[in-house]
């Protein structure tokens, strides 16, 4: 491990690669999209030093499938892109969950829908990292708000990949993609998980039998447990079955592979929460706003604070149950028509929680985050 | 090196007995594809466990199930995006895709022809037994002219896809084409294709008797395979040979081979030649 830190100014894209890259990401498939394309150039660069490989598929769909099939061959792999291409993920994105295959997506948010707004930033795809694929299945979502977090983000997003056997998104947006900042982590800053690989004898060997954890084992192909990987329900042996009795309980195992281990999985911060009247909820780009509207707004002596989701899915319920317990209001700022705000208002009803929104294009600024805040504390009767 | 390729082949020391019985139909030619290909796997001496197979979605899809090799059932047309990920990760496996005339014509056709151009060493085994099987008997790329499915109660009216003049076409630098009732020639093809180093495309004419062939009043599994044979024009024939053809005409064998560079091993090669093949500074 180096023991001195050279910072280095990185954009967000570049971090995000270079941190794959240090986190043991040796395969990219890829396929050119605007804001992101700049994770698939450095890729492109860097990834032949390390004795990675780099491919740019031909198209969305198929540099999907490349990185399950390299995942699927004990790799560590990653792909990239922005809306247009993030559906068109879905499908394989899906298989991943399925057939628990580790790999990471990241989601450079542009303005949607359809080709939308290809080089402005947008948080629109906040329920379909979740939900984007057919079907229940288990995801993972990190939203970071900074270059510095991009970069810790996507060590981590590997990590829990490997750990957990589910895929990744990694989602943020035009604005931190593009953006220069200051990382100050070393390069080599010990070893991201490696994949639990399958070991023993070969015919007691079942693919999908979990560990103690809940999470399988993975064959690595050629050290002879000869797997079959399908996107069809599988029971433990990993062969299709319909038999309801066991569709139920792989099913349940699947979704419920997670719970367990939500503490670990989960990730928050909370700014001035204590005591706060107002809390603002965001994320990303938008949490910096707010951060400083959370400032601003102390200054002119409104109780407020931040609650910022840094793991987005599966949500932070409990931190974020006593991060707003004593507030009245909740302001959730988010770049979509009220995407996350569905999710806070589930968890904290209806009543107490108001919505920012912004869809221009545009992110929102302290000012617009600022008035919000007012606006709530004017209703709470307080200032 | 297994030690059972050492020994006459057995179509069982290849496949998961568990997972038997199949589920393909009576008179299908698929098991004779996936036999033909088992034998070459034999013949080649190649190891179960650094083999793997790569399947789509359809009946065709379903053959990596039976097969006792690392195997993967990967989504509707894109077996070849699966298997070009994997191959480039794992150099060392042989990686064989088996598909179908809709998975790999149809919804994967974007696939092929890229695979095709890059010349990635894989193996890819059409099975084309012109309709999709597996959702009950609609027209596929491959249906021929005037031909009854469930989605062509009119007859088929759209032009048949070349798939191997495709293949071809884009770029693979082995294209071969064979029918099932050439069982030892089949065999032949695929061993062939399976040792030739870069993409290798199969057609394999196969039957689908118990939807096509009965909507088509086409006879029993021997009366189409017979068909077929007569259908298609063998290249070791060469010319002399005047046969009744099928819109084609169909010609049998390998079709075209050459030996340029395969992709993988460009790549590396070209990497090692910028980078020394080491981490460099990052």
């Amino acid at each position: 491990m180096n023991a001195v830190v050279r910072p280095r100014n990185l954009q967000g894209n570049r971090a995000c690669a270079l941190a794959a890259i240090e986190a043991g990401c040796r395969f990219y498939g890829g396929y050119p999209i605007t804001p992101s394309s700049e994770i698939a150039e450095c890729m492109a660069a860097e990834l032949p030093r390390v004795d990675g490989v780099f491919v740019q598929m031909e198209d969305e769909i198929a540099s999907m499938g490349a990185v399950v099939g390299a995942s699927i061959g004990g790799v560590k792999a990653m792909t990239a892109t922005s809306g247009p291409g993030f559906s068109l993920k879905q499908e394989n994105l899906g298989y991943a969950a399925a057939a628990e295959v580790p790999c990471v997506i990241v989601n450079v948010m542009r303005g949607g829908p359809s080709t939308g707004l290809p080089t402005r930033p947008a948080q629109g795809d906040v329920m379909q990292a979740r939900w984007g694929t057919h079907g229940d299945h288990p995801v993972i979502v990190l939203t970071p708000a900074s270059v510095m977090e991009i970069h810790a983000e996507t060590r981590r997003a590997f990590e829990l990949a490997e750990r957990y056997r589910v895929p990744v998104v990694l989602l943020y947006d035009e604005v931190l993609g593009h953006l220069v900042e200051t990382v100050a982590a070393p390069a080599d800053a010990g070893a991201s998980a490696t994949r639990r690989f399958a070991s023993g004898p070969a015919d007691a060997y079942q693919p999908y039998r979990p560990g103690a954890d809940g999470i399988p084992d993975m064959a690595r192909p050629g050290d002879g447990y000869r797997t079959h990987t399908t996107g069809l329900i599988h029971d433990e042996d990993g062969f299709p079955t319909q038999a309801p009795a066991r569709v139920g309980a792989v099913m349940a195992r699947l979704l419920g592979k997670l719970d367990a281990h939500r503490d670990a999985i989960e990730r928050a911060e909370c700014v001035d929460c204590g005591d706060a009247e107002v809390v603002v909820v965001a994320y990303g780009i938008t949490a910096r706003a707010a951060a400083r509207a959370v400032a601003e707004a102390r200054a002119r002596g409104i109780r407020a604070g931040l609650f910022r989701p840094i793991t987005l899915w599966p949500f932070a319920e409990r931190a974020f149950a006593a991060a707003t317990r004593g507030a009245r209001r909740i302001v959730v700022a988010e770049l979509n028509a009220g995407q996350l705000a569905l999710e806070i208002e589930r968890l904290a009803g209806r009543e107490r929680v108001g919505r920012l929104n912004r869809l221009d294009g545009e992110p929102l600024a302290p000012a617009a985050v600022l008035a919000a805040i007012a606006d709530a504390a004017g209703a709470t009767g307080e200032r | 090196m297994d030690t059972r390729t050492e020994l006459p082949f057995e179509i069982r020391d290849y496949l998961r007995l568990d997972r038997m019985p199949h589920f393909l139909c009576p008179g299908c030619g698929h098991g004779i594809a996936l036999r033909a290909l088992l034998n070459a796997v034999h013949e080649l001496g190649i190891d179960r466990d650094d083999l793997a197979v790569v399947s789509g979605i359809g009946c065709s899809g379903r053959l990596s199930a039976y097969i006792d090799a690392n195997t993967v059932h990967a989504t509707h047309g894109r077996p070849l995006a699966f298997a070009t990920g994997l191959k480039l990760a794992r150099p060392d496996l042989h990686v064989v895709v088996i598909t179908g005339d809709g998975d790999c014509l149809a919804i994967g056709g974007n696939h092929l022809i890229h695979a095709c151009r890059r010349n990635l060493d894989l193996t890819c085994l059409m099975l084309n037994n012109e309709v999709y099987g597996m959702t009950g008997g609609q027209a596929s790329p491959t249906t021929a002219a005037a031909r009854y499915t469930t989605t062509t109660p009119l007859g088929n009216h759209e032009p048949v896809f070349d798939a191997c003049k495709l293949a071809e076409g884009a770029g693979a630098s082995f294209v071969g084409r064979e029918v099932t009732l050439q069982a030892p020639a089949l065999k032949n093809l695929i061993r062939e294709a399976i040792a030739h180093p870069g993409f290798a495309f199969v057609e394999v004419m196969s039957d689908c008797t118990e939807i096509y062939g009965r909507k088509n009043e086409l006879g029993s599994s021997p009366e189409m395979v017979l068909r077929q044979k007569h259908d298609v024009r063998p290249e070791s024939y060469g010319n002399a040979v005047e046969r009744p053809f099928r819109p084609g005409p169909w010609r049998t064998g390998v079709l075209a081979k050459n030996e340029r560079a395969e992709f993988g091993a460009a790549y590396r090669a070209h990497c090692r030649a910028h980078h020394g093949g080491g981490p460099g500074d990052v």
